[in-house]
């Protein structure tokens, strides 16, 4: 389980998030829904520990707040980030051996199932990531953070400016990876494919949770769904 | 025709030595952004070592070669473990003021501790022979670094892309915090720059010695300035950029010296360096710059 407690993030003097909790349960897939500037992303950083935040992080009963970044990584975090940021120099095959840097036992197995997967990878193994359409290096992105095999996945706004059908596609991944067991805190705008998805849900905005619960409770909030930018 | 020969050789050890150093300045400007200023004096430290190590009674020249290498090695990670470390994440102006600091108090050492005037080290002449290509006289220390620097980049070149440290200082030269997000700690992708910068600089100090035979507090600054020069002609950060800078530059200077009249031999250099200024002002970037855009990122 990952738990956030009384979290605070800074960027320089500026605090984007005033004090939010947050609980991920094992094997759930837990939403966190807000508009642009929320401080969605501020909450992922500061998880992964890329920003200066207050407050305690833990994951299975181990206190990550004073963890490096590698070490978190280490003890089971990975992260899908905003904007994918795939390795553009990178070829795809490439991307995927980094991005499972700490799991090198049968590495090339696990690649090889992926290019299963998503065939379109797999043709486009030699080529520079950069050369990738936005979804198929959202794709890319999703697979390269699970190359370490992690206890938990974070995903920042993976259907973030993808054409809708590309979008549930993407969604679609999400799905079986859920089926898989496998723990998600997923961010994203697109409340109604998110909501699908997920177990429980918080809603932040200005760098506060304005609410949490049950998908369909969060779902029926018309307040909160018209504070959210680009509703499908 | 041996003329013509002599001069491409000329051309391309001069070429090679520029390549070797402008690859070590570019490995680390690509990951960290930082023009490591400190890099003739890591090429000192090597010279000194030679006499060391020939003074320490050491006849056989291999160890006096191994001995430069891993002590130009030794040199370059402990200056990122000392003083580029805590200046990593600062901005640039701060590292590029660091790198100048470390440069000066490398040199001052040198001029307390050993001696302003050059030392001689002659363990190493037995390089330089001249070998009979078909017909054509040679000079073998030209040879053998052409050769070293061809089988260095090679070597290089597999490294950044079979290994998954070189994967990792590839992908970091676009965006490192990601690769730290993959797990690959930022400590080792550093320490493995610096050495594989420290042992270009090493390689290139045997080659400077052997030419030279004589090392003082200077010895690295023509050369690096040079390989400078080549970085910024190939377009800094590049590392295809570095070599392809590091021989245009060595055949432009060899250039110069074969056409300019003798008695405009001492401004080879501002000849070169005007050549220089003319390419950058159409290509202002450098020939091979790294693309502008860092992936996704922003
Ligand atoms: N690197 C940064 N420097 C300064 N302010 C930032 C930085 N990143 C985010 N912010 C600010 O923090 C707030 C939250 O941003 P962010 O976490 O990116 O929101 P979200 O991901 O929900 O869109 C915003 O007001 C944003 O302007
Ligand atoms: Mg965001």
């Amino acid at each position: 389980m990952l738990r956030v407690r009384n979290l605070r993030v800074y960027h320089g003097i500026i605090e984007a998030v005033h004090g939010i909790n947050i609980e991920v349960p094992l094997g759930k897939c837990v939403a966190l829904l807000g508009p642009n500037g929320a401080g969605k992303t501020s909450t992922i950083s500061a998880i992964t520990g890329v920003v200066k935040s207050e407050g305690s992080v833990s994951f299975e009963d181990r206190n990550l707040s004073s963890l490096s970044v590698e070490d978190r990584i280490k003890a089971g975090i990975s992260v899908s980030p905003e904007g994918r940021r795939v390795f553009a120099n990178l070829t795809v095959e490439e991307n995927l051996v980094l991005g499972g840097a700490l799991k090198p036992k049968c590495r090339s197995d696990r690649i090889a199932e992926w290019f299963k997967t998503f065939p379109i990878l797999g043709e486009r193994r030699a080529q520079p990531a950069g050369t990738l359409s936005g979804g198929e290096q959202q794709m890319l992105a999703i697979a390269r953070a699970l190359m370490n095999e992690p206890k938990i996945l974070l995903l920042d706004e993976p259907s973030l400016g993808l054409a809708p059908k590309i979008a549930s596609q993407i969604f679609e991944m999400i799905k079986n990876l859920k089926q898989e067991n496998i723990t998600i805190l997923l961010v994203e705008q697109n409340a109604t494919q998110a909501l699908k998805l997920s177990d429980y849900a918080y809603f932040l905005n200005n760098g506060h949770i304005l609410a949490e619960g049950k998908p369909e409770e969060l779902g029926g909030r018309e307040d909160l769904m018209a504070e959210l930018t680009g509703i499908t | 025709m041996e003329y013509v020969v002599q001069q491409i050789m000329n051309a391309l050890a001069f070429g090679a030595e520029y390549a070797l150093l402008a690859l070590g300045l570019a490995i680390v400007f690509s990951i960290m952004g930082l023009v490591n200023f400190a890099h003739g004096e890591i090429i000192a430290v090597g010279g000194y070592t030679m006499v060391a190590a020939a003074a320490l009674a050491f006849k056989n020249p291999m160890i006096v070669i191994g001995a430069a290498i891993t002590a130009a090695v030794v040199a370059s990670v402990t200056l990122e473990r000392v003083a580029f470390r805590p200046v990593r994440y600062a901005d640039p102006t701060t590292g590029l003021l660091t790198a100048f600091g470390v440069s000066m108090i490398l040199q001052n050492l040198f001029l307390l501790l050993v001696s302003p005037r050059p030392i001689t080290v002659t363990s190493l002449f037995f390089l330089e022979w001249s070998i009979d290509l078909g017909g054509v006289r040679v000079s073998s220390l030209q040879l053998f670094e052409a050769l070293a620097t061809i089988v260095v980049i090679i070597l290089l070149m597999l490294f950044l892309r079979r290994t998954l440290l070189g994967l990792a200082m590839r992908a970091a030269s676009l965006d490192f915090e990601m690769v730290r997000l993959s797990g690959v700690r930022a400590n080792r992708v550093f320490a493995i720059a610096f050495m594989i910068s420290g042992l270009l600089a090493g390689i290139a100090c045997v080659f400077i010695m052997a030419r030279r035979g004589s090392v003082d507090p200077h010895l690295g600054f023509d050369p690096v300035l040079k390989a400078f020069v080549a970085c910024v002609v190939g377009g800094f950060g590049s590392l295809p950029g570095a070599v392809l800078g590091g021989f245009l530059l060595g055949a432009v200077e060899v250039a110069m010296l074969v056409m300019l009249p003798q008695s405009l031999g001492g401004m080879t250099d501002a000849f070169v360096f005007g050549i220089i200024a003319l390419l950058l002002f159409w290509r202002p970037d450098g020939l091979l710059a790294p693309r502008s855009e860092k992936g996704d990122k922003h």
